[in-house]
């Protein structure tokens, strides 16, 4: 077949089965504009940044025109200039222009292209009336009057996590993105994954910002402060001070941490190894009873609230297993019970739904959390920076003792696939380097939203599901209930690509994910301990402090119904 | 999501639409036509019905102009003004009814849920402008003397 090419700015730039011109032009080195177009998303057509114009002088939406040979396009124009910087204009007219302030100040995709078209001023007074902002939930803030309406959101939550707890309502001017009847979104079917805030181009939907009250904690004297790092924060900081994508940053984390005043560090991949050792526990035993299968993750809370609310059914199938922060968060709270300080459990988490579960009542003892306060990794390069920390400079460090030992196994539990890898390693009988390995080659890694794989287990089939979006989890519980598909062992995350492009990480741009993961699994390849049984401080802490306490300090019953 | 409200009427305009998501509209609408306007309780029951959501259903009540979430009273009074009504003085009877009837532009419905009224761009019966329209039952050229009578005849009726 001959190759297609279309012209764009009198270069001419192949077609190779992109959807849209958008992505030929943008392949072409050009950065067109855009706030409503995401590949992941269905395309919308809105927001008219990404305007292209032909040969007769037509007017086109790049996004929504698919590319067709010979097609002569210019993308700058003192026509589409014009239009650009007016559309730009009447979005600045009824927006919130108190920069200076807004949580996402420096990475609005709104104010970048402000000062990128130039617009000085703003010739439209501004009609709308000012909304109040809708701070109910724990894991994300809203605030309408900086909304410019181009629907990601709505799309976000509908197509890719099939939840829909927001959506447009009214029409032409009056037009908003609100929940039924304006509730507030904590009263709504919300699950908190935040993925709404992480393609917001604006400060309409932002993180819940904790850090105010943590560093009042910090600076209490009579206060020991314990900080918990989940796998996915240590692969996606780096590139915001200037680090490679995807590297490890570990070391840096833990030094700033300690600059910044907490008094212990300490890493959530513990947690993981636990979780890893008592899900296993629980699956055999299920598998031998052959009951309450498939055994789905507990790890991601916010599919738990998913299942909570469309399946409360499922419930029983849902390990019974605390997530990997809130088994930390336990065992810590555990430790220093007879510390003479308050003892304060910080976790740094890639993740907003991890701020809802640390409130949730399950993982309060007297009304105290065992996780006192969840930061996303947003937060804390936000400390980092106010501390004043040059963290591309910093020293690395190593996480503090008794906790100081990690595995492999528990650290990919940051990836999509990563939970499961490291159930298969403890549960496969061949121990080798070799197996290991194969381990790695049966479908279970890569960044598909759904993989499947088997393994032999005493002779029986295990039948294995990995799936990330929450979307494609009800999918694959649909076609189970129909009977099309049957599996023991489901890892769900509600993050597409797992907890690395959680919502509390810095916005993953096109090859982020990958490098992510090359990251994750690159430290379990630089871990001299593979599997969580082998790691001694797992070991130690079964034989001391979790003896006959690991149903009380790791596992939990959910007690809301749906 | 379990409600209070009786669920058995919503189940046959269901049924009728075949529990089809795509038919949400003539769904709304035959709600609509049972109740007079659309309850927030039945939101959660269409959602769970149809696989639609909450969110999505209130965008499509929200976006047709038609659609009430609000009761509306028993005689539902639209008042045109189109071009030739409003010419003819459609707004000194739109005046007369909001003061006999204590409402405004915010209030449309009387508390005692029998009186709505509203104003619509045009009924298409400009030769009998100014017109209003009572249900689907047309009076034209209308003064608001004429009004006061109306009212004073619906009023009576019940």
């Amino acid at each position: 077949m001959n190759t297609e090419f279309m012209i764009v700015d009198n270069m001419p730039i192949e077609i190779s089965g992109e959807k849209n011109v958008l992505d030929v032009i943008r392949k072409a080195g050009i950065d067109l504009p855009t706030f409503c177009y995401h590949s992941e998303l269905s395309v919308y057509g809105a927001c008219r940044m990404c305007v292209v114009e032909d040969k007769r002088g037509a007017i086109h939406a790049a996004c929504s025109t698919p590319p067709k040979a010979g097609m002569e396009l210019r993308t700058n124009t003192p026509r589409l200039r014009k239009y650009r910087k007016m559309i730009l204009e009447l979005f600045l007219a009824n927006h919130c222009r108190d920069c200076t302030t807004c949580e996402k100040n420096g990475k609005c995709k709104l104010q970048e292209l402000a000062q990128r078209f130039g617009i000085k001023q703003v010739r439209f007074n501004n009609t709308s009336t000012d909304s109040e902002m809708d701070s109910s939930s724990l894991c994300i803030t809203r605030d309408k009057n900086k909304c410019i309406l181009c629907g990601d959101c709505v799309r976000m939550c509908e197509e890719v996590q099939n939840v829909g707890a927001i959506d447009f309502a009214f029409r032409g001017s009056k037009m908003r993105v609100t929940t039924a009847f304006d509730e507030p979104i904590a009263n709504t079917n919300c699950v908190g994954c935040g993925q709404c805030a992480a393609v917001c181009p604006t400060g309409a939907i932002v993180v819940k910002n904790d850090t105010v009250n943590l560093w009042k904690e910090l600076s209490t004297e009579d206060t020991k402060v314990l900080v918990q790092i989940a796998p996915a924060v240590r692969v996606g900081i780096g590139q915001e001070f200037g680090l490679p994508e995807g590297k490890n940053a570990m070391g840096r984390i833990v030094a700033a941490l300690r600059r910044i005043g907490f008094d212990e560090v300490f890493d959530t991949t513990v947690g993981a190894d636990l979780t890893v050792l008592e899900e296993t526990g629980e699956f055999m035993g299920r598998l031998q009873k052959g009951e309450k299968l498939p055994l789905f993750t507990s790890c991601c809370p916010a599919w738990v609230k998913y299942a909570e609310f469309n399946y409360p059914q499922l419930m029983e199938n849902i390990s019974t297993c605390r997530s990997p922060m809130q088994m930390f968060g336990s065992v810590l709270k555990e430790h220093y019970s007879h510390s003479h300080k308050k003892v304060v459990v910080v976790a740094v988490m890639p993740c907003t739904a991890k701020k809802a579960e640390a409130s949730r009542d399950e993982f309060k003892e007297n009304g105290i959390p065992y996780v006192d306060y969840v930061i996303s990794t947003q937060e804390l390069i936000q400390m980092i920076r106010e501390a004043g920390i040059v963290f591309s400079e910093i020293e690395p460090e190593a996480v503090d003792m008794p906790f100081g030992t990690t595995s492999g196994a528990g650290v990919i539990f940051g990836v999509t696939g990563g939970v499961t890898e490291a159930v298969v390693r403890r549960i496969s009988d061949d121990k080798s380097i070799s197996a290991l390995r194969a381990i790695a080659f049966t479908g279970i890694r890569g960044m598909d939203g759904v993989k499947e794989a088997s393994l032999d287990f005493n002779g029986r089939e295990v039948k294995i599901a990995i799936v990330s979006g929450l979307k494609n989890a009800d999918n694959l519980i649909k076609q189970i209930q129909s009977g099309e598909k049957s599996y023991d062992f489901i890892e769900v995350m509600a993050c597409p690509g797992g907890c690395i492009c959680g919502a509390g990480q810095p916005v993953a741009h096109g090859d982020s994910k990958k490098s992510r993961s090359a990251g994750l699994y690159e430290a379990d390849r630089m871990s001299n301990i593979k599997r969580s049984e082998e790691n001694p401080v797992i070991m130690a802490l079964y034989g001391g402090l979790l003896k006959g306490k690991t149903h009380k300090l790791l596992h939990v019953k959910y007690h809301r119904k749906g | 999501m379990q409600t209070k409200f009786d669920c058995k009427e919503i189940d046959a305009i269901l049924q009728s639409h075949g529990y089809e998501s795509n038919q949400i509209i003539p769904i709304l609408q035959d709600t609509q036509a049972k109740y007079r306007y659309l309850p927030k309780e039945i939101f959660p029951y269409l959602s769970a019905n149809l696989g639609i959501s909450t969110a999505k259903i209130y965008s499509i009540a929200t976006f047709y102009e038609n659609f009430s979430l609000e009761p509306k009273g028993k005689y539902v009074i639209k008042i045109c003004d189109g071009t030739a009504c409003h010419v003819r003085k459609s707004i000194p009877i739109l005046e007369k009814l909001h003061k006999e009837l204590k409402l405004s532009e915010s209030k449309v419905t009387t508390d005692d849920l029998l009186f709505t009224v509203e104003t619509v761009s045009c009924v298409g019966a400009c030769g009998l402008a100014p017109v209003l329209t009572v249900n689907d039952k047309v009076y034209g050229a209308m003064t608001p003397e004429k009004v006061e009578e109306l009212l004073a005849k619906l009023k009576e009726e019940n």
